[in-house]
């Protein structure tokens, strides 16, 4: 059970992990990537959000009929993503502004939806679960890289503290607006798929 | 209408394809973006059949929202302070997805050529981000039911438009010597990344008619051009 849980989490992450692989869940995510925290906050809401979608269907999955479990679904993933945006509203009101609408937009991103169908729905509940943090995982971890890079690169801080140091702006350094910028997220996950790639975290097959 | 009103829907017209295009600048809509744009007709199907949903379902979130789920609109029927905002996500997903289906079902019906060409798409709209991304920026931009219709109309060109650019440009990018590791997913998010800059020239564009914001204009973004 728990070499499994361990080989299913290396594989969602490294191997074959969702955003450089399989194409999945870049639909609501890039735009939150200009800051390292507003990436972490994210990562972690899609993470609780797979993980839990995931835990409900695979314990209902025999209770399911086939014809309609794409609505069966969409209801178990909207009612928690609603769940997460009202805690986020409740306690931590400056990220829910700064994320707006791209929480709620979890809804429609392919991961959740992809491992519901793939995994959740032909295996136990606590594996799906795991499934879903390993996935979620290697969602935010891709995140974090672009919104680390973005913000170090972009505004010279990490986390809102300042890492590049004055004395280098004295020395005519100056932030790269590019990274701030939309097209920025583009260029760097396209770049860092290839770094993915290059290094041999594809298994080879797609 | 006055001239003022014209101009202002124009100017969300043009700024939802150009400058804040729904996918370029606000990266909705991208996994269908990337999974269907190898060529340009299917391209060409995608497209249209998303600015056909988006046209018919925000109109009809904007209606749900305005007179059943913001603070007070249940007014009338004696329940002044039920505010059923927090059901509005569970809402606008079903009524996507009743949308799509009943779409599917009406065009099978009706015209059973477009359904060859579109049907196949549909059931990938329904968890287009796109759709549901525009409902929810219509709520959150505050937009009235004219400026909502004109809204959903740019976005989905906009997307449509971006679908397109991307299918010729992949369709060149097969007879070109991309780098082994960067076939495929990478070079296209690179390339939608280069799109992406330049719809950004299309930002300084102003369209507001009232003098206060060319104003603005001028003192904050030509200086800021300046200083760099």
């Amino acid at each position: 059970m728990l070499a499994q849980i361990k080989k299913n989490m290396y594989e969602s992450i490294w191997k074959s992990n969702p955003i450089a692989f399989q194409v999945l869940g870049v639909c609501s995510a890039l735009a939150v990537t200009v800051k390292l925290e507003d990436s972490l906050v994210m990562g972690i809401a899609l993470m609780l959000v797979v993980a839990f979608s995931n835990f409900t269907l695979s314990s209902i999955r025999h209770y399911i009929p086939n014809r309609i479990r794409i609505i069966v679904e969409l209801a178990v993933i909207s009612s928690l993503v609603n769940v997460i945006d009202e805690l986020l509203l409740a306690f931590y009101f400056d990220m829910s502004k700064a994320l707006s609408v791209f929480v709620s937009l979890i809804i429609t991103n392919c991961i959740v939806m992809g491992r519901a169908e793939a995994f959740a729905l032909a295996n136990t509940p606590l594996l799906s679960f795991w499934d879903g943090i390993g996935n979620g995982m290697g969602y935010a971890v891709i995140l974090a890289m672009i919104g680390s890079l973005r913000e170090i690169f972009g505004s010279g801080s990490l986390l809102g503290v300042q890492v590049i140091p004055s004395f280098l702006f004295d020395l005519g350094y100056v932030n790269n607006g590019l990274m701030l910028i939309p097209p920025a997220a583009f260029i760097l996950l396209g770049l860092i798929i290839w770094t993915f790639k290059a290094l041999g975290g594809a298994n080879g097959d797609n | 209408m006055t001239t003022h009103n014209i101009l202002h829907l124009l100017s969300i017209f043009i700024t939802s394809i150009f400058i804040e295009n729904i996918l370029l600048s606000f990266f909705l809509g991208m996994c269908s973006f990337l999974a269907v744009s190898k060529r340009i007709d299917t391209a060409m199907g995608l497209g249209i059949a998303v600015i056909f949903v988006l046209v018919i379902t925000a109109p009809i979130n904007w209606i749900i929202n305005h007179y059943l789920l913001v603070p007070g609109a249940l007014a009338s029927i004696g329940l002044p302070n039920t505010d059923l905002s927090f059901l509005r996500l569970i809402i606008f997903i079903s009524v996507i997805a009743a949308v799509v289906q009943l779409v599917e079902m009406i065009i099978e019906k009706v015209s059973p050529a477009l359904y060859l060409s579109l049907g196949i798409f549909l059931p990938l709209i329904a968890v287009n981000c796109a759709i549901l991304g525009v409902s929810l920026f219509m709520v959150e931009k505050e937009y009235s039911f004219t400026e909502t219709i004109v809204f959903s109309v740019g976005s989905g060109i906009g997307w449509w438009l971006a679908i397109i650019a991307m299918a010729s440009i992949r369709e060149k990018i097969t007879y070109s010597n991309v780098p082994k590791d960067l076939e495929g997913l990478g070079i296209t998010m690179i390339t939608t990344g280069l799109m992406a800059l330049g719809f950004m020239c299309f930002g300084g564009i102003n369209l507001s008619s009232d003098d206060s914001s060319n104003k603005n204009y001028e003192e904050t973004i030509i200086p800021s051009f300046m200083e760099k």
